[in-house]
């Protein structure tokens, strides 16, 4: 059972983001990176299948700049078992579009039975590398996976997937593209054996051609501030005829 | 080159409400842009759909009705879409930015060599004829203005929610597409769609959303959350923190933040939630905010509109009953 795995690194989840002088990027300086928390439950359903076939290998594909060897070293803890970064030096420059062709150039000659991506990043929320790359490498897709099951011929797959209001059960034959979403496992913790093994693992690097972004990002803004709220006190009826009071007839939001 | 078209998606024979908001932004942008709005409609036996599309504004409506698009799948979706935008060349395609939308669009925008942007909260023409775009990233911590300078048609999903829904009633002539999907190319099969046990409205359309986190000590306790939510009508449901849903209280799909939801209701009323920069950055473009806490320097209350002190197992069951009684005067 071979799986791709498309991780990306993004800062933390935390992190507080600044626009940099250029008006059009994100200051670096200073952000914690991590690896996608979707990513790592993409990661995860990928070693488990290995896991459960007992053989084949994980193979995680990231697109960016030196720093996320981290992270790909990150993922080797967890216990995939090669790592390749397409190295580009101006991540901020690019699109989703430019990013799934990376991949697909890069992953067109590998030997797979699924790609797992996260369902979507969680610094540009796009949504798209998973599926542009099934569209480019000729596969089906099946978005925002929250339960797979691989067949015994590993032909096919069934896949859970979360739309709104409930839960759509598609048949997906493979090879084929799963994007995670949370609730597809619980990742895993990194062992200090994982973590020891991960050093002495070699990452491949690739140097390609990364198109430009058809997408162009023309400035940041900062949404609105809130305008100060109004705060009130007490547990006791008053008060609280007080706030639907405000709702109704100064909001206006409940009838 | 021109027309302004947008995917109108419906599940069972019926539109989504997003459908006309998608559609009212696409009014918008075919007035000033001076061009032609046209609705792409896909499905089995929809036809009758097309007058509730000229309703919202739609000049034409492409009808592609074949038993082969009963079930949603993206390939052949995507072949059909792909091949009317081929053979008629419009400007602008919109989505909207829902699980059916954000699987399909990047699979159209690619076979049609173009970018996409995803999950747009203002769409407008700018001097240049250009669609203009504006789209939340960091989960709404940053908005970023866009464009595609030479990318055709300039493709862009509309999140859910945000949109004023306008009607505009237009001709809606229908234009019939012949389709022709070739079934070794479908390799996806639905097998069910299993509804989801709650009644209420799904987050990303709520009107409404009363959210729980750590403050509510356990899941039983979210009965007061679902009353609050029943008492404001069929438009309200009940959301949840990462904390909440992390200690096993609710369903995933319930999370409203970073790595779950983001919403953008007209109120949303948290409750026993400290307000982490994750949960802000998933609700703090709702139109009003009510923060019930008892700490008074959560950070939710620098967001809130109205915030209360207090115990929310007291307030929040006070504020149904208040609803309750001053609705019926």
């Amino acid at each position: 059972m071979n799986s791709i795995v498309c991780i990306k690194q993004v800062p933390d989840t935390e992190s507080i983001i600044r626009i940099d002088s250029e008006g059009t990027g994100i200051v670096e300086e200073g952000l914690q990176y991590v690896a996608n928390p979707y990513d790592e439950y993409a990661v995860e359903e990928a070693l488990r299948l290995r896991e459960k076939f007992g053989e084949g290998k994980v193979t995680v594909v990231s697109v960016g700049p030196q720093r996320v060897e981290e992270t790909i070293r990150y993922v080797f803890a967890m216990g995939a078992d090669e790592g390749i970064l397409i190295r580009d030096a101006e991540p901020q420059k690019r699109d989703s579009f430019s990013v799934a062709q990376c991949l697909a150039e890069v992953i067109k000659d590998k030997d797979y039975n699924v790609i797992f991506c996260g369902k979507q990043a969680v610094d540009d929320d796009s949504a798209q590398v998973g599926a542009m790359l099934a569209e480019l490498l000729d596969i089906p897709q099946a978005t925002v996976v929250s339960k797979l099951e691989v067949a015994d011929d590993k032909k096919a797959a069934v896949a859970h997937r979360e739309i709104e209001g409930g839960e759509e059960i598609i048949e997906i034959q493979l090879p084929g593209v799963i994007t995670a979403q949370k609730g597809l496992n619980e990742p895993r913790f990194t062992s200090l054996r994982g973590i020891k093994m991960a050093m002495s693992k070699t990452i491949e690097i690739r140097e390609i051609n990364v198109p430009e972004a058809k997408m162009k990002v023309m400035s940041l803004e900062r949404p609105p501030e809130r305008p100060p709220g109004r705060i009130l006190e007490g547990e006791d009826a008053d008060v609280i005829g007080e706030l639907v009071q405000a709702l109704r007839n100064e909001a206006k939001v409940i009838p | 080159m021109a027309g302004i078209w947008v995917f109108s998606e419906q599940r069972g024979g019926e539109l989504k409400k997003v459908s006309f908001e998608v559609l009212s932004v696409g009014r918008d942008l075919a007035d000033k842009a001076g061009q032609e709005l046209a609705a792409l409609l896909l499905g089995s036996g929809v036809a009758m759909l097309a007058s509730e599309l000229a309703k919202y504004g739609a000049d034409k409506v492409f009808l592609a009705d074949s038993a082969d698009l009963k079930d949603f799948l993206t390939e052949s979706y995507t072949s059909v879409i792909c091949e009317a935008v081929r053979a008629n060349d419009p400007s602008v395609l919109l989505f909207s930015a829902t699980t059916l939308g954000r699987g399909l669009a990047p699979r159209v925008a690619t076979r049609l060599g173009t970018g996409l942007a995803t999950d747009c909260t203002e769409l407008d023409i700018n001097d240049a004829g250009l669609l203009a775009i504006k789209r939340p990233i960091f989960a709404g911590k940053l908005l970023a203005n866009a464009v595609f300078d030479n990318a055709r048609p300039q493709i862009a999903s509309v999140r859910p929610n945000v949109i004023p829904v306008q009607e505009n009633p237009k001709a809606g002539e229908v234009v019939n597409l012949e389709v022709r999907i070739d079934p070794s190319r479908v390799r996806t099969k639905l097998r069910e769609i299993k509804r989801g046990t709650s009644s209420r409205v799904d987050l990303a359309e709520a009107r409404i959303i009363v959210s729980g986190g750590r403050g509510m000590k356990g899941p039983e306790n979210f009965s007061i959350l679902e009353d609050l939510a029943a008492t404001l009508g069929s438009e309200a449901t009940v959301g949840a923190s990462r904390s909440a849903v992390d200690a096993g209280w609710r369903p995933h799909s319930d999370q409203v933040g970073q790595t779950g939801k983001t919403v953008t209701p007209d109120l949303y009323i948290a409750c026993g939630i400290s307000g982490a920069i994750q949960h802000l950055a998933g609700m703090s473009s709702s139109k009003y905010i009510v923060a019930v806490n008892k700490d008074p320097d959560a950070p939710i209350f620098r967001k809130a509109n109205y915030g209360i002190v207090g115990d929310l197992f007291k307030i929040v069951p006070l504020i149904t009953e208040e609803l309750k009684k001053s609705g019926k005067e």
